[in-house]
């Protein structure tokens, strides 16, 4: 076999075990999706937000409470966690630069990154719900600002960093003091990017389970008090999806799909921006 | 030259550009050797293949004209670079000069073939001759080494020959005062004289030039010129002698 | 003049201490002028380097520059890549000060004032000494508030009067008619030459004395190029200009003066003309005619 046959062949190979490996993972993500449709679809109806979890045995019932208490949560988690994740990381790209104490943040912030949420549950748990004395809406959005934070710091840094020196330069040679660089220059001509950090960290919290279990709780009722437990959509559908009732299997599906739609929602958007800012 | 050009092309075109000059000097060279010569002999034949070479030496300076105009536009040139090119420009067109007056000569050779000069005149003429031969010899060897001291030398040699012309211009004087039967052979030598000592001229212009090429220095333009002939009796209307009146 | 140098340099250390130094040294400055025959004063400095080193850590990239910018002339600076002339270019405005591990030792003088000193507002310096960049760096905002930046930070102007220093910067730099009617779009959105005489734009709307240009053109296609080149003789009227440049023939035909740099020197300084036919130093020849190495 000559060279150039032989690299023909290595190079069929290799396309035809690609191709094939991708439809493999790709069937599983279309089936998990045809599932979610399939099952998910029926119970996507009005009372679904209009009316609130119901009772074991009772008939019917919608998710109101959850999906507000979901929102309410993550809303809350990003408030708390976009502030400090985006200072952060404005810290770690412009002040920080070359010091041991960013790289020890951006170390420890990788470390949250792929830290098991349940973990960041069991320690919230430990600093807020065990010594205030009982789980709370709140203590859930701290679990999760806490996911976020390292999501949102390392976009930003990463955001802020893809912005040349050279503008840097040109806006301090003007004359401009290095706050309002940052924050005229930088971090505008970052904004796209660091937006898109918040909403992908939104995406990536909204669908959390473990750390709420350990936090907010769950809650049967409607509520809007985030010192108390607090209903929500994870949970929720984690605690219906065990349970007995038929009535609740299908709310339990019907909240699956809804989070999935919300963050296939949010990515489509990211992309929609990151796209706009090119130009 | 300390390295040779990272682009070797330019390298090369300089080369050429040398070679095409020296070629050029040579038959310059040749041609006022042969003019003069045909002078000595009053061999009309020998004096038409001089004014045959002549062509040879228009159209090589058409030629290095051509490059150097090449040369800047693809090169670019600067700094010594640019003083070799200028220079060659100008040399070629010192050296078309010289050819065209060593031409000169040899047209009054034709003019000249039954006449028969003087002999003291003749070795007068015979001397200058030589003394301009050498002049052009060493300039263009100045030229080739780039010897910025030769240059010097040959540049400020001239004034020999401006004296020689002098000499030479009472000595024609005299005879055709004593025997005005000679003035028409007379004037023709006078201006052959004149030809020489233009030539003269055009080689200390060659030497400026070179001098310029290796140190980027001008010659002080103030050398004394010495044709005191302007003040000899009777006057000749050539006051000043940079000018394009060598044809006569 | 190493001894009036050294005599300067003392003065100004000897009273570092003190609130007035720079005012006090500006006073010896120009003492020590006036002392000098008139013949050795040449064209007014607007920029005196002296013993200037700087180091990149602990690497050295400038030797002992010494070195006179003269006013209102264009000053070019030339030599291969990594010897120097755009570090020595970012000290006159301290633009090397935004990271920690690059120093400068020496002193430059600039309308009497040691602008290396430690108490000097390097904000108001770089406000005083513009920059242009190689590549044009138009700030995320429409052109019209990229012009407005720089003069906002600096003087609070009723909104007519702004319009009128963007008009009139934008006019100096010979991109109004270009762009006069897409003043409220983005300033990416301008050709890169566009871009590049923007930037020139915003720099002397803030009403410089000085303006640096480090490798302008070397992004831009020649046209553009001729548009900068002729914007920055131009200027030369009333600004000082120092260029670096990597093309010598820009260096040729806008420059006053040309400064030659190798390994961290200067090699040669002298008239432009006196450089690029008859330089002084054979590295200076062997460099300008393409022969390095």
């Amino acid at each position: 076999m000559n060279l150039y046959a032989r690299r023909k062949f290595i190079n069929a190979f290799n396309l035809t075990a690609s191709v094939l490996t991708t439809f493999f993972g790709l069937f599983f993500l279309v089936w998990i999706l045809w599932e979610l449709f399939a099952k998910g679809f029926a119970g996507l109806d009005w009372s679904l937000f209009v009316e609130d979890t119901p009772g074991p045995g009772s008939e019917g019932g919608g998710l109101r409470n959850a999906i507000v208490g979901s929102l309410l949560i993550t809303l809350t988690g990003i408030f708390i966690g976009a502030p400090i994740g985006i200072l952060s990381g404005i810290y770690l790209s412009e002040y920080g630069r070359g010091t041991w104490l960013a790289a020890t943040v951006r170390f420890v912030s990788d470390i949250l990154l792929s830290a098991p949420s349940i973990v960041i549950g069991v320690f919230v748990y430990g600093i807020m719900v065990a010594p205030l004395g009982g789980f709370s809406g709140l203590s859930g959005a701290v679990a999760l600002a806490i996911i976020a934070l390292p999501v949102i710091l390392r976009t930003t840094e990463d955001m802020m960093l893809l912005v040349p020196d050279t503008m840097r330069e040109a806006a301090a040679a003007l004359g401009a003091p290095r706050w309002k660089v940052i924050l005229s220059v930088v971090l505008r001509a970052a904004r796209n990017g660091v937006l898109t950090g918040v909403l992908l960290a939104v995406a990536r919290i909204a669908g959390e389970t473990a750390p709420l279990l350990f936090t907010a709780l769950n809650n049967q009722f409607f509520s809007l008090d985030m010192t108390k437990p607090m209903a929500n959509l994870p949970v929720t559908i984690f605690n219906f999806a065990m349970g007995p009732y038929e009535n609740w299997h299908d709310l339990a599906w019907a909240g699956s799909l809804l989070i999935t739609l919300v963050v296939l929602g949010l990515n489509i958007v990211t992309r929609a921006f990151l796209r706009g800012k090119k130009h | 030259m300390p390295h040779s050009h990272i682009l070797k092309a330019f390298d090369r075109d300089l080369a050429e550009l040398d070679a095409k000059i020296m070629r050029m000097g040579e038959l310059a060279e040749e041609e006022l050797k042969g003019a003069l010569k045909a002078l000595r002999k009053r061999d009309p034949e020998k004096a038409e293949t001089v004014i045959v070479k002549d062509r040879q030496v228009d159209s090589l300076e058409q030629n290095i004209e051509d490059d150097t105009v090449r040369i800047i536009i693809r090169h670019q040139p600067l700094a010594d670079d640019l003083r070799q090119v200028i220079g060659a420009m100008k040399t070629a067109g010192e050296l078309e000069r010289i050819g065209d007056l060593a031409k000169n000569i040899a047209r009054r050779v034709i003019t000249l073939a039954s006449e028969k000069p003087p002999k003291p005149l003749k070795k007068g003429l015979k001397r200058m001759g030589k003394q301009v031969i050498a002049q052009l010899h060493d300039v263009l060897e100045a030229y080739a080494t780039r010897d910025a001291q030769k240059a010097v030398e040959v540049w400020r040699r001239d004034e020999e020959i401006d004296e020689a012309y002098n000499a030479l211009f009472r000595e024609l004087l005299t005879y055709m005062m004593e025997d005005p039967r000679t003035i028409g052979l007379c004037t023709h030598l006078l201006f052959g004289a004149r030809n020489l000592e233009r030539i003269g001229d055009h080689v200390t212009n060659i030497a400026e030039n070179v001098y310029y090429m290796v140190t980027g220095d001008k010659l002080d333009a103030s050398r004394p010129k010495s044709d005191a002939t302007a003040n000899i009796l009777p006057r000749l209307d050539d006051e000043d002698d940079e000018d394009d009146e060598d044809d006569f | 003049m190493t001894e009036n140098r050294d005599k300067q340099a003392e003065t100004a250390d000897a009273a570092a201490p003190a609130a007035d130094d720079a005012r006090a040294a500006a006073e010896t400055a120009k003492e020590e002028t006036a002392n000098l025959p008139a013949e050795r004063q040449g064209p007014k400095p607007k920029l005196d380097i002296r013993n200037l080193n700087f180091y990149y850590g602990t690497h050295q990239a400038l030797k002992n520059i010494n070195l006179k910018i003269p006013e209102k002339q264009v000053m070019a600076f030339i030599g291969p890549s990594g010897c120097g002339k755009s570090t020595l270019l970012r000290t006159f405005n301290r633009i090397y000060s935004l990271y920690p591990n690059q120093r400068a030792e020496g002193e430059i003088w600039m309308d009497g004032q040691n602008i290396l000193g430690k108490d000097v507002d390097v904000n108001l310096l770089r406000a005083k000494v513009g920059m242009v960049f190689q590549k044009p760096a138009p700030f995320p905002m429409s052109v019209f508030d990229n012009i407005a930046f720089g003069i906002r930070l600096y003087e609070r102007l009723p909104k007519a009067e702004l319009e009128e220093r963007v008009e009139q910067a934008l006019r100096r730099a010979a991109l109004w008619d270009e762009v006069k009617d897409k003043l409220h779009k983005s300033g990416a959105a301008l050709s890169g030459g566009q871009q590049q005489r923007l930037c020139i734009a915003r720099a002397i709307a803030v009403k410089p004395e000085v303006i640096l240009l480090d490798e302008p053109t070397s992004a831009l296609d020649p046209i553009s190029t001729a548009r900068i080149e002729e914007l920055v003789m131009e200027l030369s009227e009333d600004y000082t200009i120092v260029i670096v440049t990597h093309n010598m023939q820009q260096a040729a035909r806008i420059s006053d003066r040309t400064a030659f740099m190798y390994l961290g020197e200067i090699i040669e300084e002298g008239e432009t003309d006196q450089i690029f036919t008859a330089p002084r130093e054979e590295k200076t020849q062997a460099y300008i005619t393409g022969r390095f190495g």
